[in-house]
């Protein structure tokens, strides 16, 4: 963050001193720069090397035979990756939902409702509980005899009591919706920075000139926000596309008969379930370049913030 | 923060009666992890939404005893430490020259972390299972700390990276004049001024860790060495019909990060929010 200034500043004439000739400090570099590269030598670009390799090859490691195509061609046609990948399309459509939500909030909190600090805490805690606490503790809440059927049971609405989680119709709705609980608080936190760091001037000439509070937050807040908005709708579709795995392993496993099945899921099986780590290998690579394509359109709408000169 | 405009008090009082929702709907679930952790199975299925009449700790006896929760913590505890801490020193000896030096290939290894930053852990798994397997470390806790210091390594730089940019100058060419080479400038000069920095990273990538599940799941899966986060999974399983006992499991793999957030809140907010400036 760019915020943090410090004040002393050592009024130290700029002398140049070369120990050791003009290489040195380039040498140093690259060898405190070596061991987080090695790191990411191994865990990425061998990986994602690697992972070509097996996509394209048979046998146990992804090693067998010659180079084709085949498990490309079956995973496109398979019914169950299909299904997966239409789950995550629909996932897809829980990011406006969360978007608005978390704006909307973030302007409650920033008029200064009374306690708006205590809220924002409130409001992230879900964001700090694990995915896997999450998804156990919504088992139980979630189930035919859990917290919210019994609450609506309460209320009279008997009629709106599902198995939320057990319903193939409702199964998607409800994962989608724990998603959305975990991501909010992120949300408020992300814009509420943003937001508290707008010029009030520019709110109170806005108000002087007789804006109404709408007219104030779209013509005026939210233009100011487009980066930061961008931003994270960017990381909640990337979300959605490839980072929903801990929520169904904890919740369905992909179930009931693959109502909630996703892309990883379809990943995970194939390469720990089924030992076929080439259809694994595929389907990882057609989610690679579809998160890629989304980073690309991020990249290009957002500059990414890089204080390096 | 700006004042609300006068005269508008229904829409006030419709502001604050919605936020109050909100908040009971998102404490909800850390409420119903801690009351039912205290109840007998007995009181949970009569009393599911009021704090335990009769609170009883025989839940966390049951835990300790029957599951194997103890060693899960020792494993997570291990594991996140190890990590958090070869990631922190890894990634500040990177980020120093990367935003101090001019060398070929620094921009290009920053835009590589940038990019490195989102790419999903589960299409790394399956070449990383393999490697890991024929080098023989299957259910090996080493294996998961390098893997995880390699997932933190690109947020981690990219944090220092553009905090310690933020620092003048000045005071190194300070240091350097009193004849300090480059690690002492870090480790004299630098690090204390980016405490704060080095303190987002390691409290943002120990929850991370804490709470990650897939790598975890894969790499660990012998019933010894799993850590808390997944061994909850399997706990449920076991206990399904025991509500209190595995929301137990769940406050136990809680409670940690909590005590964390409460103390490092400021931190970890900052890290969340880095690089979104605009």
């Amino acid at each position: 963050m760019a915020s943090e200034t410090h004040g002393a500043e050592l009024a130290v004439p700029r002398r140049r001193k070369r120990i050791g000739g003009r290489w040195r400090p380039i040498l140093t570099a690259y060898l405190l720069i070596f061991p987080a590269f090695a790191f990411i030598a191994v865990v990425f670009i061998y990986s994602l090397i690697r992972l070509g390799y097996i996509s394209v090859h048979s046998g146990n490691n992804g090693d067998e035979g010659p180079a084709n195509l085949t498990a490309y061609r079956f995973i496109v046609d398979d019914p169950i990756f299909r299904q997966a990948v239409r789950h995550n399309l629909l996932l897809l459509l829980s990011v406006p939902f969360v978007t608005v939500v978390a704006l909307g909030i973030s302007f409650v909190l920033q008029e200064g409702i009374r306690g708006w600090k205590t809220y924002r805490t409130i409001v992230f805690v879900p964001y700090m509980l694990a995915i896997p606490v999450l998804g156990t503790t919504f088992v139980y809440v979630l189930s035919l005899n859990g917290a919210v059927n019994t609450f609506l049971g309460k209320l009279g609405l008997d009629a709106l009591q599902q198995d939320w989680l057990g319903d193939p119709n409702w199964v998607l709705t409800s994962i989608a919706a724990i998603i959305v609980y975990h991501e909010l608080g992120f949300g408020v936190v992300l814009f509420t920075a943003r937001l508290l760091s707008l010029p009030e001037e520019v709110d109170q000439a806005a108000r002087i000139d007789g804006c109404t509070w709408w007219q104030l937050r779209r013509r005026v807040t939210l233009p100011q926000m487009r980066g930061v908005i961008t931003a994270f709708v960017t990381l909640e579709l990337i979300t959605m596309l490839s980072w929903v795995f801990a929520y169904v392993y904890s919740t369905t496993r992909g179930g009931p008969n693959f109502a909630s099945y996703v892309l990883e899921f379809y990943i995970f099986d194939n390469a720990f379930t089924f030992r076929s780590p080439t259809f694994a290998a595929a389907a990882a690579i057609l989610l690679l370049l579809a998160t890629t394509a989304l980073i690309t359109i991020q990249v290009r709408r957002t500059n990414v913030e890089v204080n390096v000169e | 923060m700006s004042r609300h405009g006068e005269g508008n008090a229904v829409g006030w009082g419709v502001a604050q009666v919605a936020m109050l929702a909100v908040a009971v709907l998102t404490i909800y679930p850390l409420y119903f992890i801690v009351i039912t952790a205290f109840k007998t199975r007995h009181e949970y299925l009569t009393n599911q939404f009021l704090p335990p009449r009769d609170p009883t700790l025989e839940n966390f006896r049951q835990a300790f005893r029957d599951g194997q929760l103890l060693t899960w913590v020792g494993n997570s505890l291990l594991i996140t430490i190890a990590s958090v801490i070869v990631a922190a020193i890894v990634s500040s000896l990177a980020a120093y020259p990367l935003a101090r030096s001019r060398f070929p290939g620094r921009l290009p290894f920053i835009g590589l972390n940038i990019v490195l930053m989102v790419v999903p852990p589960v299409v790394l798994v399956v070449p990383l299972f393999i490697f890991f397997v024929n080098l023989g470390l299957v259910n090996s806790r080493l294996a998961v700390v390098i893997i995880y210091v390699g997932l933190l390594i690109p947020f981690s730089i990219y944090l220092l990276v553009n905090f310690f940019a933020t620092i003048p100058r000045s005071l190194e060419e300070a240091a350097r004049m009193d004849g300090a080479g480059q690690l002492r400038t870090l480790w004299s000069v630098i690090m204390p001024l980016s405490a704060p920095a080095v303190v987002t990273v390691v409290v943002v990538n120990a929850v991370w860790v804490w709470n990650e599940l897939l790598i975890a799941l894969v790499f660990l899966q012998d019933d010894n060495a799993r850590t808390l986060t997944a061994g909850l999974t399997f706990f449920q399983g076991r206990f399904i019909q025991n509500e209190p006992l595995v929301m137990t499991g769940a406050l136990i793999a809680t409670v940690p990060m909590l005590l964390l957030y409460i103390v490092g809140q400021r931190f970890f907010i900052r890290g969340l929010t880095a690089g979104f400036g605009k």
